[in-house]
């Protein structure tokens, strides 16, 4: 596995008030998930070791129910972790918090607030220091990044999944997260908005060049958007089965990537291991 | 057209949506299927009302004429046939001392509903001479520090109906008062939930008047030694105390099941434990704690008149039970009038709850 060359200790030099050195921003080290069943333990992932770059976009693909979200929330802090470790930039996961944004499957907005609140929440959580009108314009302009000018004051009940989706994106960028963790976001879209989105996402992650960890189960969307997809093995003990770099050079247009010669090639690669 | 848009607006928001065809017909060019839905939603229930009331009367009259009947064979079998055909005469002239007592028909419901206005206003100008003519002695004793003359005479139907609304408020503002705040704190915590759960279960189904009589308990001795109010206080709190579970219960539930995406999003965003309570499990609990709410409130209005009774504090139940104790002639007609009084204030009651709910929450409902 190639990944395994980059497994240096980085936690013992970051606590040791060394500067990290590495361009590791993430590392999943033997990480391993249980849930307790009346039938015994029931491992779902098991020696899961995965180092994922500074300003690098990762697509994570593998069956339903291989432990992917298990592993997105686990490093999300949402969800214990059972053995093993994950560190963003040396430091070990201890739960949730705002340096790791999440941009869930469905949209979870706040229906009862408007798009802008909605953005502001996270906004005023991350800068409570600058003024009021900073943090506004700070939401205004990465839901004006996401397209939705007109939008800024309905309500999110208001919106269709997809324009939620977009306030879910803008949320996500605008606390400025050292990674974003993406679990399927466009999953519940039809394609054409998926495509769309696929855009919006790319623009933004194109300027902001934030970590990014997203799972798809859509191989194109894997393709288009990744520096590298990680396939995953299918549980119980679910591990890193497989990793594809792509090699398109960004900026990229749907058009340059379909064009490719390599495409085919990557398609085949992935769909193979999804069959097996 | 604009001016039609918000009537019709306003009567969603209030759960009057069966209002909307009225408006389409008279606030702009009526099309076909307005015409079709004035007949379905107004005239359909107009005639239903008729037939409800035909069948009153048809009913009333059937029962006029059984006690009718069993007065005449009474006198027939007691005094003979002149007493007989005295008594006969006697119903069939309308004369007050021999007519039978049953259920009265609903143009003398009717009669009653006016004549109890007219009582009202009889009894408001009343109260209105007294106070001009007790005013200047009113001010010289309050001058001299003494309490001033207030009117004591009897409250009209209308009088009884303001005092039943404030009882009625007041149980309801104590309801939420305590129901709120405890189904919110133990809605967060599954600890106190599982603690206090016997509690609420076993409160839960006790009814109107064993709280009365507890609460009876307890303030008769808190009261002992201050003039207050306490027939006010004791209907109150014995209505709060019987009306608030149904909040308690739904405050807890909408508190503890809140969607899991939103508590995900508040620990991501780290958002301190006041920010998530206001700005997270509060709204998205709203819907729940306002059906609670609502059902509170009609419950506390339903006790009220139970209450009232028992309590002997004054309002539409011990109208209800003093007209029943009375026996005048038009007193079954007055407790018909007071039943209809009841039951229009608690649909009214009902609707500004749900106009309420509808304005500070994220889903709105219709009506039911």
């Amino acid at each position: 596995m190639k990944t395994a060359t980059l497994n240096t200790d980085a936690t013992a030099l970051s606590e040791n008030g060394i500067e990290f050195p590495s361009k590791v921003m993430l590392d999943l080290h033997n990480l391993k998930k249980v849930y307790p069943t009346p039938k015994g333990d029931y491992v779902v992932l098991e020696d899961l070791n995965l180092q994922i770059l500074k300003e690098e976009f990762v697509t994570i693909i593998g069956h339903s129910g291989c432990g992917k979200t298990t592993m997105l929330s686990m490093i999300a802090g949402l969800n214990p972790i059972s053995g093993g470790n994950i560190a963003v930039l040396g430091n070990p996961v201890k739960g949730p918090g705002p340096d790791r944004g999440v941009i869930f499957q469905a949209p979870s907005l706040m229906p009862w607030m408007t798009a802008l609140e909605n953005v502001m929440l996270g906004v005023n959580q991350v800068f409570p220091h600058a003024s009021k009108k900073e943090r506004k314009d700070i939401a205004k302009y990465y839901l004006h990044k996401v397209g939705l000018d007109g939008s800024f004051d309905k309500k999110a009940i208001a919106l269709s999944q997809g324009m939620q989706q977009r306030v879910g994106i803008a949320r996500a960028f605008a606390i400025k997260p050292k990674v974003l963790l993406l679990d399927e976001p466009f999953g519940m879209l039809d394609s054409l908005t998926r495509g769309e989105l696929q855009d919006i996402l790319i623009e933004i992650w194109n300027k902001e060049k934030i970590t990014a960890v997203m799972i798809t189960h859509d191989v194109d969307e894997a393709i288009f958007l990744a520096d590298r997809v990680v396939m995953m093995t299918s549980g119980p003990r679910a591990k890193i089965g497989d990793i594809l770099n792509i090699d398109f050079e960004r900026p990229r247009t749907r058009k340059s990537v379909l064009e490719h010669d390599d495409y085919y090639k990557y398609r085949k690669h992935l769909i193979d291991f999804l069959e097996h | 057209m604009k001016q039609s848009i918000t009537l019709n607006k306003i009567t969603q928001l209030m759960g009057f949506g069966f209002l909307k065809p009225i408006t389409a017909l008279f606030t702009g060019k009526p099309q076909k299927e307005d015409v079709v839905n004035f007949l379905k939603k107004i005239v359909v229930p107009i005639l239903s009302i008729l037939l409800f009331l035909g069948v009153w009367q048809g009913g009333s009259t059937a029962l006029f004429n059984k006690e009718a009947n069993y007065k005449i064979e009474k006198a027939l079998a007691d005094q003979g046939q002149a007493a007989a055909d005295e008594m006969r005469a006697c119903i069939a002239s309308g004369e007050i001392s021999c007519q039978p007592n049953t259920l009265p028909s609903p143009s003398q419901v009717w009669a009653s509903f006016k004549t109890l206005l007219e009582d009202h206003k009889i009894i408001s100008a009343d109260k209105l001479a007294f106070k001009e003519k007790t005013a200047a002695m009113n001010e010289k004793r309050i001058a001299a520090g003494k309490e001033p003359i207030t009117y004591t005479g009897r409250p009209s139907f209308v009088d009884q109906i303001f005092t039943s609304l404030k009882t009625v408020f007041a149980g309801f503002l104590l309801a939420l008062l305590i129901a709120v705040p405890i189904g919110v704190v133990i809605g967060l915590s599954t600890t106190l939930r599982s603690s206090f759960n016997w509690l609420i279960q076993i409160f839960k189904p006790v009814s109107p008047v064993v709280w009365l009589l507890l609460v009876f308990m307890i303030v008769k001795t808190l009261t002992k030694d201050s003039n207050s109010d306490s027939a006010f206080i004791i209907s109150f709190i014995s209505v709060g105390l019987c009306s608030m579970w149904a909040t308690l219960v739904n405050t807890a539930m909408g508190v503890s099941s809140v969607d899991k995406d939103y508590i995900n999003v508040a620990k991501v965003l780290k958002l301190g434990p006041m920010q998530k309570v206001f700005k997270v499990i509060l709204p998205s609990s709203l819907p729940l704690i306002f059906t609670g709410l609502r059902i509170t409130l009609s419950v506390a209005w339903m006790v009220l008149i139970a209450i009232e009774l028992l309590a002997q504090s004054p309002g539409l139940g011990s109208f209800v039970w003093e007209e029943f104790q009375n026996g005048a002639i038009d007193s079954n007609s007055k407790i018909i009038v007071a039943m209809f009084v009841i039951g229009i204030i608690g649909f009214l009651l009902d609707r500004i709850m749900l106009t309420i709910q509808n304005m500070v929450s994220f889903n709105k409902n219709e009506g039911v």
